[in-house]
């Protein structure tokens, strides 16, 4: 027991990548770290408890630390998930391996580069409202009706939070540098189902009518997998490929 | 030095900073934003209740206006706010919730015919109208008198922060990413860009602009416990502060919210409530109706976390090893409701509590959430003291929410303040030219070289970690939801010992790259700066207003603090800023000072009080004839960008 009466905590074990690809000569290198659990222990408070007591060089991103944001992606374990919203107590044997998600630029031990890349796939999928009225909306107006269920399904396939733990899982991704990946093909789906957009199947085709698109995909289910949100990744990439031959 | 030029300097990539971008561009400016993460993680993403606008499309907000959306927000903020900006801000909502509509967020649908909806703990069947069909509905939220808040679910703020930035993107706005602003760069009167460092690299930059508009979000780590981002440490308001010109205003007004789950502090939206959800104590026992019979869950936010607070005093809590806290009752919703509606609550309620809200209660307690004060500007968005600074968001104090920001009140200011200021900002790069001398740059860039090269050279002095828990637990223990005369003057003597050892501060991680020791040391002493603002502004103001409670002086006193803190800091070697007050006019408010409705404050009036009521009165008898629009105007003008005056359509009523 400790002095305030809670039960001592399990010594919890971190092995974590660390490397400085800033700073010449540094190499990856794999560094453990002893930690006393803590009732209601995030990785996200380990973390931290980590940098400011024995690592202060330490590189990790956390923003909201509440599972809302994405910023946190982090190989645990082996599984690509959300750092913040990932209890200690969920690794019985005390042992926990991080590291940087791949397919991303390393920024630095867990910090990786997604901005960049979803700002390229939001560019190839142009994910903004194709229409000539949303150009110069009238907002002294009503707003435009749309079907409460519409809005509703449309919400549905807009909860991505860019995490980038489908791309770090994706099997085709490791072979095909281009492959839009399932962030990209959400998007669409988001997209195709809004009304408001006016693009025809046959614009999409030429977004994801290829190998690198729709049709490259080998069906690994990575992205379905480890998706923190539980987006119906499958589903989605399945109606788009029958969609797409259509077109 | 490496330079970079541009009209128009976006100092954060929230929903506010993305809104004034867009402005800037579509008026064909070069634009550039500045972020410490990608845009789309800003903290903006994490509103999850709603965007209050005056649609009046439900049958449960039917004859609501922008009349009645100033009348709450004025008293909201206790008459703290500036009304000319209110009734700026209440005009343009709709509208920014149809650009929005437009530009692909996916608000939550009227649905035709009967709904069962939990009010006062009842359900009860409300039935939508056949014509509003498909139009934009709208949830209840507190201190509101209609049902206002216009959501996505509960994943708003997601939607609305990927809808702007889609935008943006789509007009080929750069967002450079990773990248702080660490001073402004300023002579005389007029302010012309930033010095930035590379989070990556560690390089700085100096980015020379035509306006410079700070969008960074508020500054709620400077508690220990906060419903905000980790990265909302004040950086906007404390560079702007820095400048020695630039007046910070109402640095104190600080709100708790209600219900922030126990111990991460992690926000449930005050959509819960809306919707019917309650607060229980440790006697399962409904408290809220005996504080306050009408409003009850749903009072202002300051009012329900003061009551849950005095309720806890009583020894009503329920014991934890985090200290005492209260339930709140979803339960009653039912799992259809709160798997499609409340599912973010949903979600953190298992991921970070291990527990099913359908069938538990949820352990809260009030928790910093909200910082009304930050960098003063004018109704357009400007420093009145460094031309060419702008300010938006969360950031500023543009001040439409006083002494108390009502929910759902403040993503609709970020867009509302983005449209409005961003044409003014647009206009100030039209109409000036940058004239600065690039030695005045130099100087700015090195002297903060000069400070990161001090510190990283320091080899003994100070951990920043160890300062910043000491001033976040003075935050806490001192200058909380309650507050008193004693224990503020020992926070700011206690926060003034803690700057100066911030001058002394060491790093072990030597890197001039990415190094999150160092980002820490150039933040630290910045925010203790800001808490010394909050403290000292608290410390003086000898009144009750809003989210700042003095259990010493509890009446909101008109007579003598009707005014604005502004805050400047002198000079490098100040421990403490300077403040001013600046009044506010009652002989010019629409609304003049009267109470609230809910609360049990008492109020010293302020002499022109009476005075102002009966003019109103007078004129609003001598139009008899007149609209409320032809009303409205007779008793108070206000500006507005040309293309925002137009009036707004309601289904049903059209412009009336
Ligand atoms: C949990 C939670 C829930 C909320 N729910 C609601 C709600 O339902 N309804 C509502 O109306 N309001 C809500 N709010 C409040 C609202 O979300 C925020 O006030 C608002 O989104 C702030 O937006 P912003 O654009 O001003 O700032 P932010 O979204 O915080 O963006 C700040 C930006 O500034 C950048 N930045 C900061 N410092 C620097 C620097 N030094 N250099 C460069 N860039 C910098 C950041 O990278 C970021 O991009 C909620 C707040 C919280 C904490
Ligand atoms: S920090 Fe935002 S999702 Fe983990």
């Amino acid at each position: 027991m400790t002095t305030n009466g809670q039960p001592k905590g399990r010594t919890l074990v971190f092995n974590i990548l660390r490397f400085n690809p800033q700073e010449k000569g540094d190499k990856p290198r794999m560094v453990r770290y002893e930690v006393e659990e803590a009732p209601g222990m995030t990785i996200f408070i380990a973390l931290n408890h980590i940098r400011e007591q024995m690592e202060p060089s330490l590189q990790f991103d956390f923003v909201c630390r509440a599972g809302i944001c994405g910023s946190c992606g982090m190989v645990i374990n082996g599984r690509p998930d959300l750092a913040c919203r990932t209890l200690t107590t969920k690794f019985p044997e005390g042992e926990i391996t991080l590291m940087p998600l791949p397919a991303f630029e390393l920024i630095g031990d867990l910090s990786v580069n997604t901005g960049e890349f979803m700002r390229s796939v939001a560019e190839r999928v142009e994910s903004w409202i194709h229409s000539e009225e949303a150009k110069a909306p009238d907002l002294d107006v009503l707003e435009e009706r749309m079907d409460p269920d519409t809005a509703d399904a449309i919400y549905e396939l807009d909860r991505c939070i860019e995490c980038g733990c489908c791309i770090s899982a994706c099997g085709t991704l490791r072979m095909r540098e281009k492959f839009l990946g399932a962030r990209g093909f959400m998007s669409v789906a988001r997209f195709m189902a809004d009304p408001r957009d006016d693009r025809t199947d046959a614009d999409w085709y030429e977004v994801i009518g290829d190998d690198d698109g729709v049709f490259g995909c080998m069906t690994l289910l990575g992205c379905e997998d480890t998706c923190p949100k539980d987006l119906p990744h499958q589903a989605k990439i399945a109606y788009l490929r029958r969609r797409m031959v259509k077109a | 030095m490496k330079v970079v030029y541009t009209d128009s300097l976006v100092i954060g990539g929230g929903l506010a900073g993305l809104r004034v971008a867009i402005a800037s561009k579509n008026r064909g400016l070069d634009t550039l934003v500045l972020s410490l993460i990608p845009a789309k993680r800003s903290h903006s993403a994490a509103a999850q209740g709603g965007m209050q606008a005056s649609l009046a499309n439900s049958v449960k907000s039917k004859d609501d206006n922008e009349d009645v959306h100033f009348g709450d927000t004025v008293k909201g903020s206790d008459w703290g706010c500036d009304q000319d900006v209110a009734r700026m801000f209440a005009h343009t909502a709709p509208k920014a919730i149809r650009e929005l509509a437009g530009w692909g967020v996916p608000w939550s649908r009227v649905r035709k015919g009967d709904r069962e909806v939990v009010v006062n703990a009842e359900r009860v069947t409300i039935t939508e109208e056949d014509d509003d069909h498909g139009l934009i509905t709208s949830r209840d939220f507190g201190g509101t008198k209609k049902w206002r808040t216009c959501y996505t679910a509960d994943g708003t703020g997601h939607t609305m922060l990927y809808a702007m930035d889609n935008k943006a993107i789509e007009l080929g706005i750069p967002v450079h990413e990773r990248k702080e602003a660490i001073a402004l760069i300023h002579e005389g009167d007029r302010c012309y860009g930033a010095i930035v460092r590379d989070m990556i690299t560690g390089e700085l930059i100096a980015y020379v602009a035509n306006a410079t508009t700070m969008a960074t979000g508020g500054y709620g780590r400077l508690y220990s416990i906060s419903t905000n981002a980790i990265i909302n440490e004040g950086m906007g308001a404390a560079i702007a502060l820095e400048t020695g010109k630039a007046p910070l205003g109402n640095m104190e007004a600080v709100q708790f919210h209600p219900t922030a789950i126990v111990p991460a502090g992690i926000l449930t939206t005050e959509g819960c409530r809306g919707d019917g959800g309650i607060l229980r104590d440790v006697d399962g026992y409904r408290f809220m109706p005996d504080y306050e019979p009408e409003k009850k869950e749903l009072a202002s936010r300051d009012v329900v976390s003061r009551r849950m607070t005095e309720h806890i005093r009583k020894g009503k809590g329920v014991e934890s090893p985090y200290g005492p806290h209260l339930w709140l009752d979803i339960t009653l919703l039912g799992r259809e409701h709160i798997e499609k509606n409340l599912r973010e609550v949903k979600e953190i309620c298992e991921y970070f509590l291990g527990i099913d809200p359908v069938k538990d209660f949820i352990p809260v307690r009030p928790t910093q959430h909200y910082s009304m004060g930050g960098v003063r500007t004018t109704p357009k968005g400007e420093s009145p003291a460094l031309r060419g600074l702008f300010s938006v968001g969360e950031a500023a104090c543009w001040d439409m929410h006083g002494f108390n920001r009502l929910g759902g009140n403040s993503v609709a200011e970020t867009a509302v303040a983005g449209m409005i200021v961003g044409e003014y900002v647009a206009d100030h790069c039209l109409a000036h030219d940058v004239d600065i001398d690039i030695g005045t740059v130099r100087k700015f860039f090195d002297r903060e070289q000069a400070k990161i090269d001090a510190l990283l050279e320091r080899t003994e002095g100070e951990n920043v970690h160890e300062l910043k828990a000491a001033m976040q637990q003075v935050m806490m223990d001192k200058v909380g939801i309650f507050r008193k005369g004693g224990p503020l003057a020992e926070a700011v003597e206690e926060l003034k010992a803690l700057l100066e050892r911030s001058r002394n501060i060491v790093v072990r991680a030597k890197a001039r790259s990415a190094n999150p020791e160092l980002e820490q040391a150039l933040r630290v002493p910045r925010m203790i700066k800001l808490a010394i603002c909050v403290a000292k502004g608290a410390r003086d103001r000898t009144e009750s207003r809003g989210a700042h409670a003095r259990e010493d002086f509890p009446d909101r006193n008109d007579r003598d603090w009707l005014s604005r803190t502004l805050a400047t800091w002198p000079d490098d070697d100040a421990l403490e800023p300077e403040l001013n007050y600046e009044p506010l006019d009652v002989m010019r408010m629409e609304m003049p000072p009267g109470s609230r409705g809910y609360g049990n404050a008492k109020t010293i009036e302020h002499p022109d009080t009476a005075k102002r009521v009966a003019e109103v009165e007078a004129i609003t008898a001598s139009l008899p004839d007149a609209d409320r629009h032809e009303i409205q105007r007779a008793l108070m003008s206000y500006e507005l960008p040309e293309k925002y005056r137009g009036m707004n359509e309601r289904s049903g009523v059209g412009t009336a």
